[in-house]
């Protein structure tokens, strides 16, 4: 069996990157201007990487599926973005932000690759507020913080429910910049169909133009994918309806290795499904776990008589409400991790306590919070005697101007106010911690090919923390890749263009049309949403918050039964030479229909409960998560050998100098 | 619910279009007006017709990419509502609906109900940007500390998500308010002060080269903006502008 090259540099933790900084080798700024890099994806990865490639004096051309880079789902990130500023002077460090995250991910994840990101985590305050990214701000004019699960200091920056949205327009004005310099050429409403490899080197993509349906051949001398995570394989998650595993799925075919695809978020708190026609579903930010507390029922009659509409939440009296993560986590109470948070809803829901129709749901109650600011505003405010109906009037101000817009988005939603009946939610598909494997210079098992952001599995093992993705996207795109990609192009500075007519290029595109042409000539019995809810189905039942080996195999069985009815049943109207949004969802599931399989297989052959990955056959006596480190501390990295079951397992061993491995306790 | 539907059907930029007219039953009123088109894409397909094309990713209301115009009201009847944001429970059982694309020279329409809105990309791309490199090493964020209320309004101005409601609303096609909202955003900021002068007479200039109308202040833009982008950012623009002007 290969074995993985990391490529971790050598010497202590905290003195790996700027040693490795300075012992790369560099392209010369005469030369950056002979080489083309392609970046696939313009979401906080991927704008911010173009911006600085082309800053830096390369030439790039950036894809995206949208009709402009500014609407990639970065967008709609909530909550914060994590540093290690330590402004509000508790505590905080480098080393904390570096040991949270690597105790979050459930020592699952590579140290070097994590403590690189906590030391670079500070610049990007520093570049986001240089370029007039808006964050929140205290009266005396300073950086205001907040704090997020699975952590016990205030780290996280943020604006107001919108700091996704506030940092890609900051990483898209920087990509403007760029393309108005003429160093960035940005092709929109176009979508990657395939990696093309010369001599066994990333080279260039087959790309489709989504308006006139169009097949085009684009060469570079480095290939960037910085195209997001896997989620919508479940159908029903927080991920835009668009999102998909396409690029990332195409250079897995050519050659690239898929880390740990069983490593999927479960964020806990979203608004529950409502009905059949579900077509997405809507996150709630971990921030309102700053102040909002998660309950049941305690009683079964109590929630049998809510889900029936007898009863009302706010006619349990307090003593009959159970805040199960109060009392099974004390330390971290309703701030626990993701994945935590997921389980333990979900085994209230499973024990009868579930609080909407379906008993898929479970409270997040702002009442108690609401009185505590309005005391407090009440008693700076001169009204010291204030009676209840004021406090509460106060408290909602305060709690409407921390998360306003979260609770008009909730009430839009669910047709309930938050402020006067707690919130419903429940856990769904949020993030994807697997990924294209990468080095320690974010580079593929192709050389030349390179993932970033959600697209790679580095960061966060088995786990991510709340706002540690927009810290990776930017970390990744403005500090990481653009020095690390230069070692591998330095190699480049004399080979002239790429020839996209060379014969790996007609091959590739010849592929490229015959599955198109394959995806047309279905019989017509289904539609390609019909596909995509039946995968979803087997992967939420199969694959979700628990699993165990006989419904991960039969999952693997399935999953290969569906796809075959796919290619032969699937019906799209239309043509391939237009415009035609029905063959775009086609392609996109049919790539789902293959790493839904790996999934399932990554999942059965890890053998243990880790992070968001929880095996029914691993758990302690009081039901937490039990993990394997003497067998499964590796990442397992798949190669791909024709069908996602003859998939071939690397391990790459994770080796832990600076921490020491616990049972991850919140309690 | 039943829905009658009247939808713009065009094939393509070149060709003409049409009112196509559908009738929809067992609408539920918790579906997202996005959803109800998915059922009525679902049962265009069974019938081997071409599905109605729109635009649509997030289906949260932040990314923008989602248009149309509702009954006559670009993002339809609900205040501070994008499309995908708005519930069938806004309709009666019964109640007929026009869907169109946005209208205004400078968004030409591409298929159904989807327009080209890069003119918005281009306007961003003459000046929305506080020059500074990413690359560099820039300042310690907390060096330069910034009043509140001009952090906020400076934020309330960048909650802008470029979906030009605000065109389609107007009777001109005017693209100020979105124009405005750039570059009251950097106005407001002391980092974007440097470039103020520059950055207003290049995005004004664009903004005019893609055959957008003028302003004409009658504030559709706002009433009908799903973000509640104030016309101050106007006024703000229209300052910015005269000031720049005069300095040549």
């Amino acid at each position: 069996m290969a074995t993985l090259d990391s490529k971790v540099p050598k010497g202590p933790l905290a003195e790996k990157w700027s040693k490795h900084k300075n012992d790369i080798k560099l392209v010369n700024p005469a030369n950056k201007r002979n080489i083309d890099i392609i970046v696939v994806g313009t979401g906080l990865a991927g704008a911010s990487a173009s911006a600085t490639l082309a800053e830096l004096g390369y030439n790039v051309k950036t894809f995206c599926y949208q009709d402009s880079p500014r609407r990639a789902h970065s967008i709609a990130a909530q909550g914060g973005v994590n540093a290690a500023k330590n402004y509000q002077g508790d505590g905080d460090s480098v080393y904390r932000l570096f040991y949270d995250t690597i105790k979050g991910g459930d020592y699952r994840s590579r140290e070097a690759n994590v403590h690189r990101l906590a030391e670079v985590s500070t610049n990007i305050i520093d570049q986001c507020v240089a370029q007039g990214v808006p964050f929140a701000r205290e009266y005396g004019g300073l950086l205001d913080n907040r704090s997020f699960g699975g952590v016990q200091v205030s780290r996280t920056f943020y604006a107001k429910g919108q700091t996704g949205q506030q940092l890609l327009l900051g990483a898209y004005s920087a990509m403007n910049r760029q393309i108005q310099r003429g160093k960035i050429k940005s092709y929109t409403r176009h979508e990657m169909m395939d990696l093309v490899l010369v001599d066994g080197k990333a080279r260039g993509i087959i790309a489709r133009d989504l308006v006139s349906g169009e097949i085009e051949r684009h060469g570079a001398h480095a290939v960037v994918l910085a195209t997001g995570g896997y989620g919508n394989v479940f159908f029903l998650s927080t991920y835009c309806m668009g999102a998909n595993v396409m690029a990332a799925w195409r250079a897995h075919r050519r050659g690239a290795y898929f880390a740990n695809p069983c490593f999927t978020q479960i964020h806990p708190t979203c608004i529950p499904v409502s009905g059949d026609h579900q077509s997405k579903l809507t996150l709630m930010s971990e921030s309102l776990r700053n102040d909002g507390r998660i309950w049941v029922p305690k009683n079964l009659e109590d929630a049998k008589a809510i889900r029936e509409g007898r009863l009302k939440p706010v006619q349990i009296a307090e003593e009959d409400r159970d805040y199960f993560l109060e009392r099974r986590y004390p330390a971290f109470g309703n701030l626990v991790p993701r994945d935590v948070a997921s389980r333990a809803a979900k085994e209230r829901c499973d024990a009868g306590h579930g609080v909407n129709k379906t008993g898929e749901a479970v409270y997040l109650d702002f009442d108690s919070a609401i009185m505590r600011y309005g005391r407090e505003k009440a008693n700076t405010s001169g009204l010291k005697d204030a009676d209840d109906k004021t406090v509460r009037a106060l408290g909602e101000k305060i709690v409407e101007a921390k998360y306003g817009n979260l609770f008009q988005m909730y009430e839009k939603i669910a047709d309930e106010n938050p402020y006067k009946t707690p919130m419903k939610i429940y856990p769904a598909v949020h993030y994807a911690m697997g990924g294209l494997w990468v080095d320690y210079n974010l580079m593929t098992t192709i050389p030349g090919c390179y993932a970033a952001g959600e697209a790679n599995f580095s960061d966060h093992g088995a786990n991510r923390l709340g706002a540690s993705a927009l810290m990776q996207g930017l970390a990744d795109g403005y500090f990481v890749l653009p020095y690390t990609i230069g070692d591998y192009l330095a190699d480049d500075i004399q080979t002239g263009a790429i020839d996209t007519q060379s014969a790996e290029f007609d091959q590739a595109e010849k592929a490229v049309r015959e599955k198109l042409e394959r995806l047309m000539s279905g019989s017509g019995t289904h539609s390609v949403d019909y596909y995509h809810k039946k995968l979803g189905k087997i992967m939420w039942n199969k694959c979700g918050m628990s699993r165990n080996a006989k419904e991960l195999q039969e999952a693997i069985d399935e999953i290969a039964a569906l796809r075959k009815d796919f290619y032969k049943n699937v019906r799209i109207p239309g043509s391939a030479d237009t415009k035609n949004q029905e063959l775009e969802k086609a392609g996109r599931v049919a790539d789902f229909l293959e790493l839904g399989e790996l999934f399932a297989l990554d999942a059965l052959n890890r053998n243990e409960s880790c992070g968001g990955h929880f095996r029914e056959e691993c758990q302690t006596e009081d039901g937490e998560a039990l993990r394997d480190d003497e067998n499964y501390r590796y990442v397992a990295a798949w190669e791909f050998k024709g069908e996602p079951k003859d998939a071939v397992l690397h391990k790459e061993e994770l080796v832990y100098e600076n921490i020491e491995l616990k049972t991850r306790s919140y309690k | 619910m039943k829905i009658h539907l009247k939808v713009w059907r065009q094939q393509n930029a070149q060709s003409k279009g049409y009112f196509e007219s559908y009738d929809l039953d067992h609408i539920e009123p918790d579906m997202s007006f996005l959803e109800m088109l998915d059922v009525l894409n679902e049962s265009l397909i069974d019938q081997g017709k071409e599905p109605v094309e729109f635009d649509h990713d997030c289906r949260e209301g932040i990314c923008g990419m989602c248009s149309m115009v509702i009954n006559g009201k670009p993002h339809g009847p609900q205040k501070l509502t994008t499309t995908c944001q708005l519930h069938m429970r806004s309709f009666k059982d019964g109640d007929s609906i026009t869907i169109e694309p946005f209208r205004a020279k400078a968004f030409p329409v591409i298929k159904d109900l989807i327009v080209d809105r890069s003119a918005f990309d281009r306007i961003q791309q003459s000046g929305g940007y506080i020059s500074v490199n990413t690359s560099g090493r820039p300042v310690d964020a907390n060096a330069i500390p910034i009043e509140k209320e001009s952090a906020d309004a400076s934020f309330n101005a960048a909650t802008c998500i470029g979906c030009g409601a605000c065109v389609a609303a107007c009777k001109n096609a005017s693209a100020m308010l979105f124009t405005s909202a750039k570059v009251s955003q950097y106005a407001l900021l002391p980092q974007g002060r440097v470039e103020a002068n520059t950055r207003v007479l290049n995005m004004v200039k664009q903004m005019d080269l893609e055959g957008f109308g003028n302003c004409t202040n009658t504030g559709a833009c706002e009433i009908e903006c799903p973000k509640g982008i104030s016309l101050e950012n106007i006024a703000r623009l229209n300052r910015e502008y005269l000031g720049a002007v005069a300095k040549g």
